[in-house]
């Protein structure tokens, strides 16, 4: 056994936040909102030319060819800096969708222009509360003419494509739209985080195309296992972000007489993000580890992750702002991009609810094997 | 990242597995029975005899102390190919490896060395932990039992109190800090004792608690003398030697306990009838559970970082502590929660039911966890001050003699 990170994966992250940590400041964070922005553009085109887009996209479609770990180890990194970016959006979902079911024409269009960053993907899923798993998908794909309504689409605005799920012929399927077409409607919607934009993608006989290497039923579990697991990372990196601008805070803090930091109350808050922290990483790790190789552990694995994940950024994004007292509600003191980035995230993929069910339906034996203490009750 | 086993750990992993077949079922515990302490305990000390004559007594000590010189995940292997078995591995040989020989291979003489550490690698010697005093818990370099020197006799005359002293009703030896110098700091004035648990003037008694068990016991020392060839370490090192000890202690938990798993308290649910179907099937319960089950399985593969790390010659140092504070907290909370799911009949139960009792159990068990061996304020204060560098608690009574305060 061997879990921790390689050496090789430790660089790729210091490389990832020194990057980020040098342009995606909070200064810049701060502008970008002020000047609505809904994306960081000249740093979207510096990953890029990095390759942190094309990690773990195959070498023959013009990425680095490399694995669920290295990714990320990129989506905790742009998790820790609350990026404006369309990396989980473009990369960890549109792009994987392509190349779990798209055919090799498919994916050569489209994913070395993902890879390069001369194109941003969204992925477009969810049918407003309806939601988009049993039959609330409504949008019908029909002789290659889309017609529906998915809302909310993260990152919407500065998609060039999307891939859209939706009904094909009574199965579900994922389909391929250019968003620069007549048919195509974006609305923009109010979205609780200021950094990651989300709109209603209407569409009214918009031209697409079906991914149809793979039935779409049989790649979409895998595709959101695998985008949970990165999510999970993302997590991580904001969480333990929010950890230490607590702690960093309550260190420099003076009050009655003493630091804020030598506090019990103050210590032991802080104490319990650690473990949360740490917990969720772990099960990240696994989590990663499960989608790279791990078979048929993926589902619990993922399920695991992203309940931990929730956990830990909730509490840390929340006791951040606490710890700074009435300073943290201030627009200048910056725990607010962490605040809403953390709802985000839980609440995309869907919450707690849907990743509880998935996780207790992959749980081996819950009937057959009954334990001697259960038979008694 | 890999969690396979290495060809190397695979290896081992089917030696030991083949061993403990052919040896460990005729030691095993009977499931849901109780037996007297004095047969557990008889058990105990065959098993071990067992194990170190086959080289299976301590994974990790070098073969001239008699063990096995291997690695810590050689070690993890069998602990975890051992834990398959009901077996009796209690704190009465616990203490005595995890704790005694650990302390008195790092502070002791050698001549200390080859009298203690073959005898309790063979089940000959079993060891009792006399630290804890009434008035010493979290804060043990507190405690008050005085040993003072009879230079005459070459011995020490130990008075005091110890308590949460388990097995020392029925233990050969046990490892004891008392102080002998008031007249400096309280960390400074204490000295480490291994004494014989026959000398006269040794009391144990059983005490009463909230379980309605009485497996814990205080110890009252009057007039106790022990040669000053059973002191471990120098006169006044006595914390250096409980730190060490009390390592031991934090590196062995989180791998066995009382845990039923919570994958059994959600098949309990699924087979708990309910309007909703089952218990599970009520969103509360399953969320509940399912977080349960996230964080149980988190603490699983941080426990993987943690050997990693140590596998590696690095130090996890108070990191490890979140491992004994998260088990024991969600010990409590999914006991209490497997009550709930119960309903009433969890607060009563009919003679036939033999579950709810051992829920019961769980719930009132798990606030000692949460106490002993770290209690969760201690625990909280290790990470916040070691890890995440922040200021140490305020000590008024650090610099003062222990007769001043």
């Amino acid at each position: 056994m061997n879990f921790d990170l390689s050496d090789e994966q430790k660089m790729l992250g210091e490389q990832a936040r020194g990057l980020l940590s040098a342009r995606s400041t909070f200064d810049r964070l701060r502008a970008l909102i002020d000047a609505g922005f809904e994306w960081d553009e000249p740093l979207w085109r510096e990953l890029a030319e990095m390759g942190f887009l094309g990690a773990a996209i195959p070498e023959v479609h013009g990425g680095l060819g490399m694995s669920e770990l290295d990714l990320a180890v990129i989506s905790q990194e742009l998790g820790r800096a609350n990026a404006a970016l369309p990396f989980f959006s473009s990369i960890v979902l549109a792009a994987d969708a392509i190349r779990l079911a798209g055919s090799d024409a498919q994916q050569s269009e489209w994913l070395p222009k993902l890879a390069r960053g001369e194109i941003v993907a969204c992925f477009a899923y969810a049918e407003g509360s309806a939601g988009w798993t049993g039959g609330a998908v409504k949008a019908r794909l029909a002789n290659a003419r889309l017609i529906g309504t998915k809302t909310p689409v993260a990152d919407g605005g500065v998609a060039d494509i999307a891939v859209v799920l939706t009904e094909v012929g009574g199965e579900p399927g994922l389909a391929l739209v250019r968003l620069d077409q007549p048919g195509v409607t974006r609305v923009k919607l109010a979205s609780f985080d200021q950094l990651r934009a989300h709109y209603s993608l209407i569409f009214d006989g918009a031209a697409a195309e079906v991914l149809d290497a793979q039935p779409a039923r049989e790649v979409l579990d895998q595709l959101f296992d695998r985008a949970a697991v990165q999510a999970a990372f993302e997590g991580v990196g904001g969480a333990e972000a929010c950890l230490y601008m607590a702690r960093d805070y309550a260190m420099e803090r003076q009050i009655f007489g003493r630091s804020l930091a030598g506090y019990q109350a103050i210590k032991h808050k802080l104490a319990d993000v650690y473990a949360g922290v740490e917990l969720a990483r772990s099960a990240a790790f696994y989590g990663a580890w499960a989608a790279a190789d791990g078979g048929n552990e993926l589902p619990a694995a993922a399920a695991a992750a992203r309940l931990q994940a929730i956990d830990a950024f909730e509490r840390a994004a929340r006791e951040n702002i606490q710890v700074h007292g009435g300073i943290g509600y201030t627009f200048e003191a910056n725990c607010h991009f962490y605040y809403r980035r953390e709802r985000t995230l839980a609440l995309s993929l869907g919450g707690r609810e849907r990743w509880a069910d998935r996780l207790i339906a992959h749980l081996p034996d819950l009937r057959s094997e009954a334990p001697d203490h259960a038979k008694a009750a | 990242m890999d969690f396979k086993d290495t060809p190397e750990e695979a290896a081992f992993r089917t030696t030991a597995r083949a061993w403990l077949a052919a040896n460990a079922p005729e030691f095993e515990l009977p499931a849901g029975v109780h037996i007297e302490d004095a047969e557990e305990i008889r058990l105990g000390r065959a098993w071990l005899a067992r194990k170190t004559a086959n080289r299976y007594g301590s994974i990790l000590l070098p073969e001239t102390y008699g063990g096995r010189g291997g690695t810590i995940m050689e070690a993890v292997v069998f602990a975890e190919e051992e834990g398959r078995y009901r077996l009796p591995r209690g704190a009465y040989v616990g203490i005595g490896i995890g704790m005694a020989i650990p302390t008195i291979l790092k502070h002791g003489r050698s001549d200390q060395v080859e009298r203690f550490v073959g005898p309790t690698l063979r089940g000959e010697m079993t060891w009792c932990q006399l630290f804890s005093e009434p008035s010493a818990g979290s804060d043990l370099a507190g405690l008050r039992t005085r040993a003072v020197k009879d230079d005459a006799a070459d011995e020490w005359v130990v008075n005091g109190q110890k308590v949460w002293s388990s097995w020392a009703h029925l233990t050969d030896w046990g490892v004891l800090i008392a102080r002998t110098d008031v007249s400096v700091p309280k960390h400074k004035g204490l000295t480490f004792f291994v004494v014989d648990m026959k000398t006269p003037g040794i009391q144990v008694r059983p005490i009463r608690q909230i379980s309605g068990l009485k497996d814990f016991n205080e110890t009252f020392l009057t007039d106790v003398r022990i040669p000053d060839t059973n002191r471990i370490g120098a006169v006044g090192e006595g914390w250096a030697c409980a730190m060490t000890l009390l390592t031991g202690e934090r590196l062995g938990q989180g791998g066995e306990g009382k845990d039923r798993g919570i994958i059994d308290l959600i098949r309990f649910a699924a087979q708990t009838p309910r309007a909703e179907a089952t218990a599970l099937d009520n969103s509360a319960v399953r969320l509940a559970l399912a977080g349960a089950y996230a964080e149980e399985q988190a603490e699983k593969h941080f426990q993987a970082r943690l050997r990693t790390m140590i596998s590696r010659g690095e130090n996890p140092g108070a990191a490890a502590s979140i491992v004994k504070l998260i088990y024991s907290n969600r010990y409590q909370k999914t006991s209490g929660l497997a009550m709930e799911i119960r309903e009433m009949a969890g607060i009563a139960h009919a003679p036939d039911d033999t579950f709810t009792p051992e829920l019961w159990y769980d719930y009132i068990w798990s606030t000692a966890l949460r106490i002993a061996g770290g209690a969760d304020e201690v625990l909280r204060n290790q990470i916040a001050e070691r890890v995440l560098g922040m200021p140490g608690e305020v000590r008024t009574d650090k610099n003062v003699a222990f007769d001043k305060l």
